[in-house]
């Protein structure tokens, strides 16, 4: 009987201590996951709820609802919170640090002090920027133009610029912990090429984090100096050059993009493999992909500058480049889809988030060859066109990938199971809210609608009113999994430790694992997705 | 078609070779949506989880993987020397091209004609004439955007920018800001009317306004310009009659092009060129002086040398 | 044994890989400077081949003695800090203190000329902002210059604090016993990090005061 009360109560990194300061002060990687889980779902929503006032605004053609400076810090707001506290933070933050150690063996990462630090740099700089934005808010769009940020802007620019730099330590940080991390603390037997794919985009990523940011950091200083005293660094009437501002943030932020789709691809590389039942297709192929994305990325940034008054030599060059980093992402896509040829497929909501972003992200993605296109690029920059574009790849792909992975490790994180049944509905819901909010988008950039507009012509009206029906939608099926989550944590079935018969080491250790993660270290002598092998088919799923 | 549009209007000579590369694209992107969705559909219904049916562990494959990096190598190789030479082709402003200067400030475009007229949000313009926008900006960084000619050019504060179209019908045509520029970007929007030759001569001479040239003329008074660049102090300026679109040689052997841009700058940044022989004694009137005033001098000083055809 | 044991942090197997980690994740953190400075770096010598006149006379008014002077004391400061890290290494607490103070010492008779340095020119109207005023023609650019001036020296002072900061903290550490031959690596690492922050100066030096001189 006593074994019996014995193996009722586990231990594990949930229980083994209460109380705000034991969460506050954590040094373990997977609380600090879920404190990065709490911020930034509460910024989805915020950025969200910008969001939906305006496609409010954009169901009239006239400007109705806010006022235009109103409506120009609700675009910039929504930018800043979606790329700076979301994107970039999501899956790296979140789901890689709760996995990085265990799927490598180890019982942390290497700097869990760092970690936390990481979680509050992000915090406060949060905070930074939410004081910005409810004492008046800015309205220079997330990309912060000059000389507007810098000379004409009457709007809180340097309080957000601060609130972003600090958050740009976090990114650092949480960059150089997953480096080191995956260099030096491996588990005996866990060769690169062993390593889930999930890692090595984490790794990718992780690289850009660390050489990127600090030239955004840099950048952002120097419009807020310029601001402050009016030096000229930028601002033409003293003898800066706006252009220099676009090339340093560019310089970083395309790199951004990459920061903010690579962890996605990574989360895909997993669901793929584990609900077709098979090894991945190419994994060399798809691990230097990634590293292959992440060097290219930094070499094509003046692709947002074809317009500006670049030269069109330096343009054809970056034209040539930008075609160059597509490649890896399409050899990407032809692996994913490979692995599911002769699978044994079964259609959990994971699996439908996976398979969405692959489509998905293939529009998207396919749509970035226009932008690279120079002549076209003319026609369709600052459009409609642009911002279909990135929301395909950034909300079809990357949060669809998020969501997938959160679902998809929900069990390992939780213990619990969440409602397979209102998933897959929610994630339906996701992929046709998504599609009809955003491909009408294509079709007004083309037409010209510009972007960052209050107020349209017209004719333009019906497309628009399509893309609010759409986003409607697609709120419904974000809010959904908040619902359903939070049930799971107190009604939800009890996980088991692989309820999704999965390889990697994460599911061969309980759900919610132990604080040090594993009894003993693991000692690994299998290769990756070993789907096919006899013991990992002994344990098939059976057909519900 | 349907009461609203799908698609923008064909209203200039590049209009359709960006269409025609539009239309390939979209035959790439939808081929490609095409055949993921399909295979990923396909493989998920063929090869959905089956009692008694285990998946085949084929993981690898060499020849794809060369051909598939390859296939779209070679694509994307087509697509970007398409795109470039259409774009450097489109770039070359034509001879002859009528010359139209405008001064984008928040929050609207002013649109200057040679012959003096002067629009706010309208451009009128000939069908069958290419056109050259010479642009300024007074303060922020704007972008002139006329989808249905496919052109759209950022106008950056602080220089000088090009852009060329021809209409090819006549026809109203949105006119749109292109770069948030504040408050009422939205609202810097207008019209482009594209007329037939005739009628755009009419239009033209229907009001008589002050040309640049003779504004220009009464600012280089105005400006005091006059005390050095006229006659009598040749040896502290140079002379501007006859020097327009020549070479100029600079202090320290280097040359320039006695173009705008440089006649800009001078004003701007005086020392920045300084030509040979000359002391760098000129003022700048950085902060003084609007980019339209700085458009109407140039047009005087151009007409101090005598046309050659350009 | 004691301190041997508590050195080992819980989440590595052992010292060596603690040592390797440190010593991958300093260089990883000096990577992200180099980052860092560099953007002002770009900008600065964008700038130089644009307004190179400007430049030249605005950088005539830098006091080449006091840089080279700060120039000296910080390489003997990297010195001092290069041989706080080898005593470190042989376990000598005392030298390690008195090594880490001259270089805390050497440091703050940088930043102390560095104020004098910023006085002149606060005194000289060089500082940009409503306040400045420069003779002659090159009067808007020579503000760019000063711009740059003060944030690249700024940023570098700011680090040198910082790094001051962080070796009063090694002291502590030091006094309480807490490295050993087996266990120096915070010290090697603040090494490291002051080496770095000494090669941007020997960088920014010949930059800002040297090149244009002539």
């Amino acid at each position: 009987m006593s074994s019996e009360v014995v193996s009722l109560y586990r231990e594990h990194y949930l229980n083994c201590s209460y109380g705000v300061r034991s969460w506050l002060l954590t040094k373990d990687h997977k609380r600090i996951a879920l404190l990065f889980l709490l911020s930034i779902t509460l910024f989805f929503f915020l950025g969200g709820a910008f969001a939906v006032l305006i496609r409010l605004e954009l169901l009239t053609p006239q400007g109705d609802l806010v006022e235009s400076e109103t409506y120009n810090k609700l675009f910039t707001m929504h930018g800043i919170i979606m790329v700076f506290f979301f994107l970039i933070p999501s899956i790296p933050a979140v789901l890689g640090n709760f996995l990085l150690p265990i799927m490598i063996g180890a019982r942390d990462l290497a700097f869990p002090r760092l970690n936390l630090l990481s979680w509050y740099i992000y915090t406060i700089g949060g905070l930074f920027t939410l004081a910005a934005i409810f004492s008046g808010g800015v309205d220079t769009g997330w990309t912060f133009y000059t000389p507007y940020s810098s000379t004409y802007a009457n709007t809180h620019v340097i309080a957000t610029a601060v609130g972003i730099f600090i958050t740009g330590f976090s990114s650092i940080l949480t960059g150089l912990n997953f480096i080191v991390t995956t260099h030096k603390m491996r588990a005996p037997g866990l060769t690169w090429f062993r390593l889930p794919l999930f890692v090595w985009s984490n790794y990718a990523t992780a690289l850009i984090m660390v050489l990127g940011t600090p030239v955004i950091a840099i950048t952002l200083l120097l419009v807020g100096i310029e601001r402050g005293f009016g030096i000229g660094i930028f601002d033409p009437r003293l003898g800066g050059d706006p252009l220099l501002f676009q090339h340093l943030f560019w310089f970083y932020s395309h790199p951004a993009v990459y920061i903010m789709i690579l962890p996605g691809m990574g989360v895909v590389s997993e669901l793929v493999t584990c609900f077709s039942r098979k090894r991945i297709f190419g994994y060399q192929f798809v691990a230097f992909a990634s590293l292959g994305i992440a060097v290219l990325g930094f070499l094509v940034w003046g692709h947002h500058m074809f317009v500006s008054g670049q030269s069109p030599y330096a343009g054809m060059i970056f034209s040539f480049l930008s075609f160059l980093v597509a490649i890896p992402s399409a050899v990407k896509v032809f692996n994913w889809t490979a692995t599911m040829y002769k699978g044994s497929i079964s259609y959990d909501a994971p699996m439908l988030y996976a398979m969405g972003f692959i489509g998905l992200f293939t529009v998207g993605g396919l749509t970035g060859l226009f932008l690279a296109t120079l002549a076209i690029d003319v026609h369709v920059t600052d459009t409609y066109f642009i911002v279909a574009h990135f929301h395909y790849i950034m909300v079809g792909g990357m949060v669809m990938a998020y969501l997938g992975g959160i679902h998809f490790w929900w069990p390992k994180i939780s213990g619990k199971l969440y409602p397979e049944g209102w998933a897959r509905f929610a994630a339906l819901v996701v992929f046709v809210g998504f599609n009809l909010t955003f491909f009408p988008q294509f079709v007004l950039g083309y037409l010209g609608m510009p972007r960052r507009y209050h107020a349209y012509p017209p004719e333009f009206q019906v497309l628009n009113v399509m893309s609010t029906a759409g986003a409607s939608i697609l709120a419904v099926g974000y809010l959904l999994p908040m619902v359903y989550f939070v049930w799971s944590i107190r009604y939800g079935k009890a996980a088991g430790d692989n309820p999704w018969d999965a390889t990697g080491l994460e599911w061969q250790t309980p759900s919610p694992p132990p604080t040090e993660n594993f009894e003993e270290t693991p000692v690994v002598t299998w290769e990756a997705y070993d789907y096919g092998s006899k013991e990992t088919r002994e344990k098939e799923p059976q057909v519900a | 078609m349907m009461g609203f549009p799908l698609f923008p209007e064909v209203a200039s000579t590049i209009a359709k070779s960006v269409d025609r590369l539009y239309f390939f694209l979209i035959g790439i992107t939808v081929f490609f949506s095409v055949l993921i969705f399909v295979s990923i559909l396909y493989f998920a219904v063929k090869y959905r989880r089956k009692p008694g049916r285990t998946a085949e562990q084929v993981s690898e494959g060499l020849g794809l993987e060369i051909a598939w990096t390859v296939v779209p190598f070679l694509i994307t190789i087509v697509i970007f020397t398409w795109g470039s030479s259409l774009y450097i082709a489109n770039s070359r402003v034509p001879d002859q091209a009528m010359d139209i200067y405008v001064v984008g400030r928040q929050w609207m475009w002013k649109i200057q004609h040679p012959s003096g007229r002067r629009e706010i949000n309208e451009l009128h313009v000939p069908v069958g004439q290419a056109v050259k926008l010479t642009l300024a900006s007074q303060d922020v960084i704007h972008s002139f955007f006329i989808p249905a000619f496919r052109v759209k050019q950022d106008v950056v504060p602080g220089r000088y920018v090009t852009m060329w179209f021809q209409p090819t019908r006549a026809g109203e045509y949105h006119l749109f800001c292109a770069e948030y520029c504040g408050t009422s970007h939205s609202a810097m929007i207008g019209r482009v009317v594209a007329m037939e030759p005739e009628d755009f001569q009419k239009w033209l001479g229907g009001v008589t306004e002050e040309t640049p040239a003779l504004a220009g003329e009464r600012l280089f008074s105005d400006f005091n310009c006059v005390n050095c660049h006229a006659t009598g102090a040749r040896q502290r300026c140079p002379q501007l009659g006859g020097l327009y679109g020549t070479d100029v040689q600079l202090e320290g052997g280097a040359h320039v092009k006695f173009d705008e841009a440089y006649v800009r700058e001078s004003i701007i940044n005086p020392n920045a060129k300084i030509v040979k022989g000359y002391p760098p004694v000129m003022p700048t009137y950085r902060g003084q002086i609007s980019e339209e005033q700085i458009l109407d001098l140039i047009a005087y000083i151009r007409s101090l040398t005598p046309e050659k055809g350009q | 044994m004691p301190e041997h044991s508590t050195a080992l942090a819980h989440q590595f197997d052992d010292i060596d890989q603690q040592h390797e980690s440190a010593s991958l994740g300093m260089w990883i953190f000096l990577a992200t400077e180099i980052m860092f400075f560099g953007g002002m770096f770009l900008g600065y010598s964008l700038y130089r081949s644009v307004y190179h006149p400007a430049w030249a006379e605005a950088s005539r008014h830098l006091d080449v003695v006091l840089g080279g002077i700060n120039t000296g004391v910080l390489l003997c400061s990297s010195l001092t800090m290069a041989l706080a890290v080898h005593a470190a290494q042989l376990g000598g607490r005392r030298t390690v203190v008195a090594l880490l103070i001259a270089t805390i010492l050497l440091g703050s008779v940088f930043l102390g000329i560095k104020s004098v340095e910023y006085y002149q020119k606060y005194e000289e109207h060089f500082i940009p902002g409503p306040h400045f005023h420069f003779e002659g023609p090159n009067g808007t650019h020579a503000q760019i210059f000063f711009s740059f001036y003060f944030v690249m020296t700024g940023m570098h002072a700011l680090h040198m604090i910082i790094g001051i900061g962080i070796m009063l903290v090694m002291i502590a550490l030091t006094l309480k016993r807490r490295f050993s031959p087996e266990y120096y690596f915070p010290v090697e690492m603040t090494g490291l990090y002051w080496h770095f922050v000494d090669i941007v100066w020997v960088f920014l030096f010949p930059l800002l005061y040297l090149v244009d001189r002539s």
